[in-house]
């Protein structure tokens, strides 16, 4: 851009010029070498997400022995989720199931048509969702309505008869 | 191409006069006698820029209250992706502003430069120099570590000393009752909202003055033909400019800036120390004591600020070669070394700060949590070289198995006959004692991925007091992280309640210093005793 600027020397010697074209040429080059320099940081700052600390994986629900088959129980467990610099304590609830083998499964609370909280009608048996009517069964199987696919699992485990949760985990379509 | 490029350029600058404008501020006409002398009025400017950059940067991942404050720059320092490195480039280049601004200064005065008509461009100069150190002083107490906090009880403090205008000082400062959510508000908003523009608008000033009145001429310039600024004194100011940023960035990357406590106003053994730029007004004070000390605090500072801005009206001298200004040299030696002496002074006379206060907490705490029994078990870890064989952590496989895996498949009593029987051939016999062997292993079955890094990262004075804690039983008395004996005071928070001379004094003579206590004396050798004191000092505040 500067070599159309007119000559401020008017001078023509060779050696001048040469000079001058060096003088430019450091300046852009010493220029572009900071600006890469802040450059490159900022991006990997602002773009690369920030690392994650580990946390325990698995939070205590509650007891679960006194489970029956055939009815779900809704239990609240308190999840700390990473924010930033923050840790969040939240409320989560799973809906508990003891299934007829005695094994413990924990659905996420939300429908899987758009996320409204369901419940488990006991007349009916079947898990009702009150927002498109959405019905699933006691195995999160999708009996009718929007929903497209099954319930979503959370992993669990057992331990001493109390449950732990894990990862919520996204059930896949019908 | 090149005549397309042309016609673009001319089309623009028809509607903003852009080009003629940066053409007229470039071929700028200067004196001969210009030169690698002037080059740090740019290198300063170029250094507020990148203040203004990184300070931005820094914002972005900053939550500017108390406490929020100290976490959210941990954050940055310890996950953000070049968070360290934005902060070290804010942290040294605010030093580094100090050192050019001063070196610039000094330039001026010595050439004379300040001279009829340019009086004005240099009292602008003062009052960015004031700028400067304003953000100096609203800066350090951002981080919200002990060090920030204790730094600034002292600054504030001595604003309340200004007569007539003390309390008000206290009042915009709202430090009446120490420092507090307000305060750091207020020192947030005079540090990125009202300096800022106030510094933008000065250096506008101060380059228009300069530009008005032309860069000062020398004596032999009369005779000589003009130059032009651009490009040769450009490129001048670019090396310059480029030296100032190199070595920042190196400073940035190399001298790490820790994070210190955060701040606690209950801590009673941290000895505050202002930055230093600021030490050689710290030690002017402690010259002034009782009622004069106010000829510390305001009465100098304010005549050197008065001093600098007369400077212009009492030399009215002609214009001599700089060789010849042989007073204005004095004075520029004599500040410079009452500077040195007072600066030399205060970090001789200052004691040196514990080492439980210099704990760096953007590098890695988890050690802190571990019982004094796990924290002996590192001692005796590191004694034996456990590490030369045995991985904790991932890492390059060694020779022994992974001890991580050992420990979720053995048992106590298993691990501890294995050490004194080792099965397998390959492991020489760890010669310990039942009572230390334990220990090891509360140290092994504590650790987990996320924590193994303690077996390195744990600093030696704690491992030394945490052995010589528990060679001495504290623990039958004492609680520490939740462990330990109840007849005693739980020890987490001594930090809080005690200061170190004390507790020194309370191993030497307990009863002296708590009557009626059943604790025996511990006359601990030194280092010793140094050892021990820091690492009770360094406990977290509430047991975890």
């Amino acid at each position: 851009m500067s070599d159309h600027f007119p000559s401020a020397t008017n001078s023509v010697e060779t050696a001048g010029y040469t000079r001058r074209s060096w003088h430019l040429a450091a300046i852009y080059v010493l220029g572009a070498i900071m600006g890469l320099a802040l450059a490159i940081p900022t991006i990997l700052y602002l773009f690369i997400p920030p690392r994650q600390r580990r946390r325990s994986q698995w939070i205590d629900a509650g007891d679960v022995s006194q489970l029956t088959p055939g009815s779900p129980v809704e239990m609240s467990f308190q999840e700390g989720r990473i924010d930033g610099w923050r840790v969040i304590t939240e409320k989560k609830t799973a809906w508990v199931v003891k299934e007829a083998n005695n094994q413990i499964v924990a659905f996420g609370p939300q429908c899987t048509h758009l996320g409204c909280a369901y419940h488990w009608d006991n007349g009916s048996k079947k898990f009702a969702c009150p927002c498109h009517s959405s019905f699933f069964s006691i195995e999160g199987q999708v009996l009718a309505g929007p929903a497209p696919r099954p319930l979503d699992r959370y992993a669990t485990r057992i331990e001493n008869n109390r449950l732990q949760i894990g990862q919520l985990k996204r059930s896949a379509s019908a | 191409m090149r005549q397309k490029f042309h016609q673009v350029i001319e089309a623009i600058d028809d509607r903003t006069g852009l080009h003629t404008g940066l053409r007229k501020f470039l071929y700028e006409e200067i004196p001969a006698s210009s030169g690698w002398h002037q080059v740090f009025g740019s290198v300063a400017l170029f250094l507020i820029l990148i203040q203004f950059f990184t300070g931005m940067i820094l914002a972005f991942n900053y939550a500017p209250t108390p406490g929020e404050a100290y976490n959210s720059l941990r954050y940055i320092l310890t996950e953000v992706t070049a968070g360290r490195l934005m902060r070290g480039l804010h942290h040294w280049g605010a030093s580094m502003i100090i050192v050019v601004v001063v070196l610039h200064m000094v330039q001026v005065f010595l050439w004379g430069a300040y001279k009829k008509p340019r009086e004005g461009t240099w009292i602008a100069g003062v009052v960015l120099l004031l700028l400067t150190l304003a953000y100096g002083l609203t800066g350090y107490l951002l981080p919200w570590d002990n060090r920030a906090y204790w730094g600034t009880v002292v600054t504030t403090q001595i604003g309340a000393t200004v007569p007539l205008a003390g309390p008000y000082v206290t009042q915009l400062l709202a430090s009446a009752g120490g420092i507090g959510a307000v305060t750091f508000a207020r020192f947030f908003a005079l540090h990125v909202l009202l300096l800022p523009p106030a510094t933008l608008l000065l250096i506008a000033l101060h380059v228009y003055l300069v530009r008005r009145h032309g860069v000062a001429p020398a004596l032999e310039d009369e005779l000589k033909p003009k130059k032009s600024f651009y490009p040769e004194q450009v490129f001048k100011d670019t090396v310059a400019v480029f030296i100032a940023f190199a070595i920042l960035f190196i400073m940035a990357i190399a001298v790490r800036v820790p994070l210190e406590r955060v701040a606690d106003p209950t801590d009673t053994s941290y000895i505050p120390r202002p930055e230093w730029y600021f030490l050689f007004l710290f030690q002017t004070l402690k010259v002034f004591e009782g009622p004069l000390e106010v000829v510390g605090t305001v009465v100098l500072p304010t005549l050197a600020i008065l001093a600098l801005i007369a400077a212009p009206f009492i030399d009215r001298s002609r214009l001599v070669r700089v060789r010849q200004r042989t007073l204005a040299i004095g004075i520029v030696v004599l500040a410079g070394l009452g500077w040195a002496g007072l600066t030399a002074a205060a970090i001789r006379s200052t004691p040196p700060q514990t080492a439980a206060a210099l704990i760096d907490f953007s590098g890695p705490t988890q050690w802190m949590q571990l019982t004094p029994a796990q924290l002996n078990g590192v001692g005796f870890y590191r004694q034996e070289k456990c590490g030369e064989c045995h991985n904790v952590t991932g890492g390059t496989p060694k020779q022994g198995p992974n001890l991580l895996g050992a420990a979720r498949r053995h048992d106590d009593a298993w691990l501890i006959a294995h050490f004194k029987q080792p099965s397998g051939a390959a492991m020489p016999p760890v010669h310990l004692t039942d009572a230390q062997l334990k220990d090891l292993v509360a140290l092994i079955k504590v650790m987990t991925p996320d924590n193994g890094d303690v077996i390195d990262t744990a600093p030696d004075f704690a491992v030394e007091g945490a052995m010589l804690y528990q060679k001495s039983f504290c623990g039958g008395c004492h609680a520490v992280n939740g462990e330990g004996g109840k007849m005693g005071p739980a020890l987490n928070g001594l930090a809080t309640r005690r200061t170190e001379a004390w507790v020194v004094e309370h191993f030497e003579n307990p009863r002296k210093m708590s009557p009626g206590t059943p604790m025996p004396a511990y006359p601990f050798a030194r280092p010793d005793m140094q050892n021990m004191v820091s690492y009770l000092f360094t406990l977290p505040d509430k047991a975890p």
